[in-house]
């Protein structure tokens, strides 16, 4: 039961993963690379080379490849550390209307939370917050410090 | 909030123009570039007055006409005189003007009144004169408690205000806000309420936990936001008066951007749940909860039509940030905003025309106003960052809260109220005790 859900999930990543390669092909000379945060600064680890947070495109909620690649990691984590809860922080910039932001939060939190439900990891060990644009992590006024605040954040609950 | 009782003594004679003379009127139609000269005499105060605890009553009558000067100014269609340049004494202006002095000092309208606190009441009485016509227009009385002194200057503007544009006032009316302070990464908020002019500021939460977006319902006596109250982002409801605080429903996920129906009966909000906020609405009474939105998009910032019969929201199911407007059951949905740009947190006037909105385009962020079929759209106001515009209960002037660039370490970081008339004009800051975003303007209290 678990496993076909995991399978479904699994299929259903793939196939927005499909769509959104094809997207940003097309968008590729809108040059957004430099919009999604690619640094180590203001990264923390949850262990050893497990980074705890993946970093968005303005308005996005989709995840890069090198996003997905952190969340296997902490899914790997988090299947060796099999008691570890954890919640998903969702934030968004200061560049945006509050309530668009809190939800725009959320979504970002649940995409990170779908991923690692796709790499085996239950959502009862995972819950979600959003804070919208009310905890920056980088304060500057800055398009550098956007995308810092861009982010979900995996934190240790236990 | 405390009770108000307001008995009009005497209701005296609205004289009305004759066609031979113009009378004085405000032009509202559109920003006023040659407001009103209006001479707000002093007060005079009976000297049979008592004194009351922490009031000085030899002082009240400056006082109150110090506020109605203030109230006028903020307009932006009054130039209230100053005041020594007036020639006649309180007293015998109130009892009969010299005209021609007033006319001297080209006042073209005359505010005038007489105040007594006896047995632990005040008695106001003003009166409005045409200055030019050479007539009084209102005369007016009441009695009061005297901690209500504030209030009486705000209904006594209220009243000018009404006689001379035409126009319902919106001088005795509060704001609630979200107070904040402290550095941008630790900001503390907690709600606020205030007079409409700053006045008589307090704090409704002690800032433990985060708060977003209060809305008061439409008696003043309740207001719903959003606390993190355990780190559960949730809507609640709390009686100014009574202190008693609740979550609004049971969802199992965070619910926010709350509003109230203009009937007061429900509270109309988001709800996110696996990465998909909709829109829902909880009826107070029965706490029968409807789902009013079904879309895989972001759907927020809720508002109702002052009719109740239509709902304008923030949507993103284009793919970014519109408005649209569906009927109060969730049918016939229409994108409204058209033009480039994202467009956030609609917010239906309480005349019903227009709706107001924040608009980012190019990085700028804008308020501004459009009719609920989306076209005549205007903006008002353009800034590094602005959102959340409020209405003025007579649908006249927005509030909105505006925060500035801050540098590499977040210094020089400000969030303060401003307002600004519908016509664009008039862009002003708001008096607050602190930091200051998040606005929402009551209704008249003394309606």
């Amino acid at each position: 039961m678990n496993f076909n859900m995991n399978l479904k999930n699994l299929i259903m990543i793939l196939v927005a993963t499909l769509a959104l390669s094809a997207c940003s092909t097309a968008k590729k000379s809108q040059s957004t690379n430099g919009d999604v945060y690619t640094g180590k600064d203001t990264v923390e680890y949850l262990a050893s080379g497990v980074p705890d947070r993946v970093f968005f495109a303005t308005n996005k909620t989709s995840l890069t490849t090198a996003s997905r690649e952190t969340l296997r990691k902490q899914a790997t984590y988090l299947r060796k550390n099999k008691k570890l809860n954890v919640t998903i922080e969702g934030h968004a910039d200061e560049r945006g209307t509050r309530e668009y932001n809190l939800a725009l939060g959320e979504r970002r939190a649940n995409s990170a939370k779908d991923y690692l439900m796709t790499y085996g990891i239950s959502g009862k060990r995972i819950s979600v917050i959003s804070y919208g644009k009310e905890k920056p992590v980088n304060t500057a006024s800055t398009p550098l410090a956007w995308s810092q605040n861009r982010r979900s954040v995996t934190v240790k609950v236990n | 909030m405390k009770r108000f009782t307001l008995y009009f003594t005497s209701l005296i004679l609205i004289l009305y123009t004759s066609s031979a003379y113009s009378l004085i009127k405000v032009d509202i139609t559109r920003g006023n570039l040659d407001p009103l000269p209006i001479a707000v005499s002093p007060l005079h105060v009976d000297i049979k007055s008592e004194t009351i605890d922490g009031i000085k009553s030899k002082d009240l009558g400056e006082n109150i006409s110090k506020i109605i000067e203030k109230n006028f100014r903020s307009t932006g269609l009054f130039n209230p005189l100053k005041k020594d340049a007036f020639v006649q004494k309180p007293d015998i202006a109130h009892l009969k003007p010299r005209f021609e002095d007033w006319r001297l000092i080209k006042a073209q309208a005359l505010v005038t009144g007489k105040l007594l606190i006896k047995n632990d009441k005040l008695k106001v009485e003003f009166r409005l004169w045409d200055v030019t016509a050479s007539k009084e227009i209102i005369a007016l009385a009441f009695t009061t408690t005297p901690t209500n002194w504030r209030r009486v200057a705000h209904i006594i503007s209220d009243k000018i205000y009404e006689r001379l544009t035409g126009e319902d006032g919106y001088f005795d009316t509060r704001i609630i806000y979200v107070s904040e302070a402290g550095p941008k990464d630790k900001r503390v908020k907690k709600l606020a309420i205030m007079d409409q002019d700053g006045a008589n500021t307090k704090y409704l939460t002690l800032g433990n936990e985060l708060v977003l977006t209060p809305r008061f319902n439409p008696a003043n006596q309740l207001v719903t936001y959003l606390s993190y109250f355990r780190n559960l982002p949730r809507v609640y409801l709390l009686d100014i008066e009574t202190g008693v605080q609740e979550v609004v429903g049971n969802f199992p996920g965070m619910t926010f951007a709350p509003r109230f129906s203009p009937d007061g009966k429900k509270i109309i909000m988001s709800f996110a749940q696996n990465g998909n906020s909709d829109i829902y609405t909880m009826n107070l009474e029965t706490r029968n909860v409807e789902k009013i939105t079904e879309h895989s998009s972001i759907d927020t910032s809720p508002s109702y039509s002052p009719d109740g019969k239509y709902i304008c929201f923030n949507s993103d199911r284009s793919g970014l940030q519109q408005i649209y407007v569906m009927k109060s059951d969730g049918s016939n949905v229409k994108r409204i905003s058209f033009g480039s740009g994202l467009y956030g947190t609609p917010v239906w006037s309480p005349r019903g025309d227009l709706i107001a909105f924040t608009k980012v385009r190019k990085g700028r962020f804008y308020i501004g106003v459009m009719r609920a079929d989306g076209s005549g759209e205007r903006l008002l106001t353009e800034n590094f960052y602005q959102e959340a515009p409020s209405w003025s209960p007579n649908g006249r002037v927005l509030v909105f809260y505006r925060e500035t660039k801050s540098g590499p370490k977040g210094e020089g970081f400000s969030a303060k109220l401003w307002s600004i008339d519908i016509t664009g004009y008039n862009e002003r800051k708001m008096e607050t005790e602190t930091d200051a975003s998040d606005p929402s303007w009551s209704s008249l209290l003394s309606k």
